[in-house]
């Protein structure tokens, strides 16, 4: 399928005096992973509530694989698959048994042990669904999502507070799902999820996107790739920090001082010298590659967690 | 094989009960206990025999043995103040002081000393030469369906079937609503008709099994009767069943939390325990509101099973408690989709 999998426009929803979703507007390419990564709290789940058809928009249009919801509502869901975030499944039904009850919903799909082999709970098939841990919980959601095999799958916080093995596993499976020319509209406030699984990414914050583009496209707009922290005894003049052979940009971040690099190996040697000359002694200095993180700081002078 | 929607979810419907031991335990276990407790504790003792005290004096040797001849009498020799004591805790049921004018100490209040009155007074009459002034013949009837139990178990079908109806549709519902399950298969083309359908089907069968062993443990251990036919008793049951479904769909529409549910259902359930005749008799409540208690559900329903299970009754007698039931069974599923919030 080609085109657009998903648009909206001017997307608005109020709860009471609270705005969720701001005037969002959103396109997904058909067959592309997207992300939408933000604080607690920025308006994803809302946003894709919406997309899911759970939720009425206040204002603005949506479009999913081309249809509307409301008259085409069940032909959507019969094509869309759904992952939401924290739903507990019937705690004495076994994982057949759950996967069976969703399977029977759909006109067509995978069978019960197609969906079981994708997700790997083969095992734990006829075990009853309280005897599952975090991270199996999550496949099994997975697995009802996928068991209707859907055009476009929708997973709000996948992994969220799951342990990094239970991650990578649950990567995996969107990973092939997507390797099928599939669309994905995931949710997650993990950086290193978004720039391992996502084609695009929109960063959104208090209801509205602020930043969307590949996540190369979007650290490049940090203007270097590399980022410099440290923290010292005092805090040296900023003009001669801006001024170190490479460094594209300065931030501030509590004590430390943030400086994004394009050339780790001359910016470096070249800031020991400068607080060297300024009899200024370091107390830590680390390096890392830019990450979707810096992005959000830099956009909003907040860290994703703090929400 | 495509599984279809319904059955799957009237199965996740029935192994979901199943799986609950206190379910199981308050659906097939519990009314059996409560029947066999109540029976015991109620049951038919033949005739009682009542106690009397002769106090000590003279002619008392002779009131004791003339009293001791007479049927339905147990008699005690007593001092004053004994005798005094036994009246006032309830061991006798009356105390004879004989004399020229032969005196009886008793409580008119207690009906047990009223009737110790009549059989001594005549016991004594007799031997004292008082001619019968009327010829008279008893016979006696002792019969099944008149004794207490025969009244109970149509009670606590009746409290069972409202039991279940709405702890076994409204706990379901709001546990998958409060574990956001609700919202998961809202989500998924399942159809909404299909859940609602699904939660009375369960209902139905577990009706098989609690009106089942209900009865046939009333029947082979108390010997209860159903002298209605089985046809009648299986409709009656099921019109019951669907009713209070209905009003357990309607408490459970809103309710987000267990707790919320929990209490909605009590509000509910005890007007009706109290009110309904489970385990006494309607007509002990004044003429005032008779209107109010006639009116509950659950009043028609254990008067529509007492009446085919003891008197033997067609339904086709009854239109008014089957009208009532069903016009609540009606309202309440009415009322339940119209207030019923999936998310």
């Amino acid at each position: 399928m080609n085109g657009i999998a998903l648009r909206c426009t001017g997307l608005v929803k109020r709860y009471d005096r609270v705005v969720a979703v701001d005037g969002l507007d959103l396109e997904v390419v058909a067959g592309e992973c997207f992300g939408l990564l933000g604080p607690n709290g920025a308006g994803k789940t809302t946003t894709v509530e919406i997309f899911e058809g759970l939720l009425v928009p206040n204002a603005g249009t949506v479009e999913v694989l081309g249809r509307q919801w409301g008259h085409d509502g069940h032909t959507l869901q019969q094509q869309i698959g759904i992952a939401l975030q924290e739903t507990q499944f019937a705690d004495k039904l076994t994982v057949r048994e759950t996967i069976t009850l969703f399977r029977s919903f759909y006109d067509r799909g995978l069978s019960v042990h197609e969906a079981l082999a994708i997700v790997q709970l083969e095992e734990k098939a006829d075990v009853w669904v309280r005897k599952l841990s975090g991270g199996q919980r999550q496949r099994l959601s997975v697995a009802c999502a996928l068991v209707g095999d859907p055009e476009l799958l929708f997973l709000d916080e996948p992994t969220t507070g799951l342990d990094p093995q239970s991650r990578r596993q649950i990567w995996e499976v969107i990973s092939e799902y997507r390797s099928r020319g599939r669309t994905v509209l995931l949710t997650t406030h993990y950086m290193e999820e978004a720039q391992r699984l996502c084609d695009r990414v929109a960063i959104v914050d208090r209801g509205r996107v602020i930043a969307l583009g590949t996540p190369a496209e979007l650290i490049a707009t940090l203007g270097a790739e590399h980022v410099i922290e440290f923290e010292a005894e005092s805090v040296p003049d900023g003009d001669v920090l801006a001024a170190l052979p490479g460094v594209a940009d300065l931030r501030r971040d509590g004590d430390a001082v943030l400086l994004t690099a394009k050339e780790v190996h001359r910016a470096v040697p070249a800031l020991l010298a400068a607080l060297a000359a300024q009899q200024v002694a370091l107390t830590r200095l680390v390096t890392h590659h830019a990450t979707l993180e810096d992005v959000f700081v830099a956009l909003t002078g907040r860290h994703l967690r703090d929400g | 094989m495509q599984a279809n929607p319904l059955v799957q979810l009237t199965l996740a419907r029935i192994r979901e009960f199943f799986r609950e031991p206190e379910a199981i335990f308050w659906v097939f276990v519990f009314p059996v206990l409560l029947a066999a407790a109540l029976g015991i504790a109620f049951r038919s003792r033949g005739a009682e025999v009542v106690p009397i005290g002769v106090r000590d004096g003279a002619g008392a040797a002779e009131v004791a043995a003339t009293l001791e001849r007479a049927e339905g009498i147990r008699v005690e020799r007593v001092d004053s103040a004994t005798a005094y004591d036994r009246l006032r805790t309830g061991k006798l049921a009356l105390a004879v002081i004989p004399g020229d004018t032969v005196s009886f100490w008793y409580d008119p209040t207690r009906a047990e000393s009223r009737l110790a009155r009549l059989l001594v007074d005549g016991a004594l009459q007799r031997a004292g030469g008082r001619p019968e002034a009327v010829s008279v013949r008893s016979q006696e009837l002792t019969e099944k369906g008149a004794r207490y139990i025969d009244f109970l178990v149509p009670g606590l079908l009746g409290m069972n079937l409202m039991g279940t109806g709405l702890w076994g549709v409204g706990f379901g519902i709001v546990n998958a609503r409060q574990r956001k399950l609700l919202k998961r298969l809202v989500a998924s083309p399942m159809r909404k008709s299909h859940y609602l359908l699904a939660q009375v089907l369960g209902r139905l069968v577990f009706l098989v099994f609690e009106v089942g062993i209900v009865v046939a443990f009333a029947h082979f251990a108390f010997d209860v009767p159903v002298r209605g036919s089985l046809v009648d008793l299986a409709i009656l049951s099921v019109l019951g069943a669907m009713t209070f479904a209905g009003m357990g769909l309607l408490v459970a529409s809103r309710a987000r939390t267990i707790e919320g549910v929990s209490g909605l259902m009590n509000l509910v359930m005890v007007p009706m325990w109290i009110g309904s005749g489970i385990f006494f008799s309607t007509e002990r409540f004044p003429a005032a509101v008779q209107p109010l208690i006639q009116s509950l559900p659950l009043t028609a329903v254990n008067d529509a099973l007492r009446a085919v299970m003891l008197d033997g009754a067609a339904l086709v007698v009854m239109p008014g408690e089957l009208a009532i039931v069903a016009v609540w069974g009606v309202a309440a599923f009415a009322a339940a989709l119209y207030l019923f919030r999936w998310q």
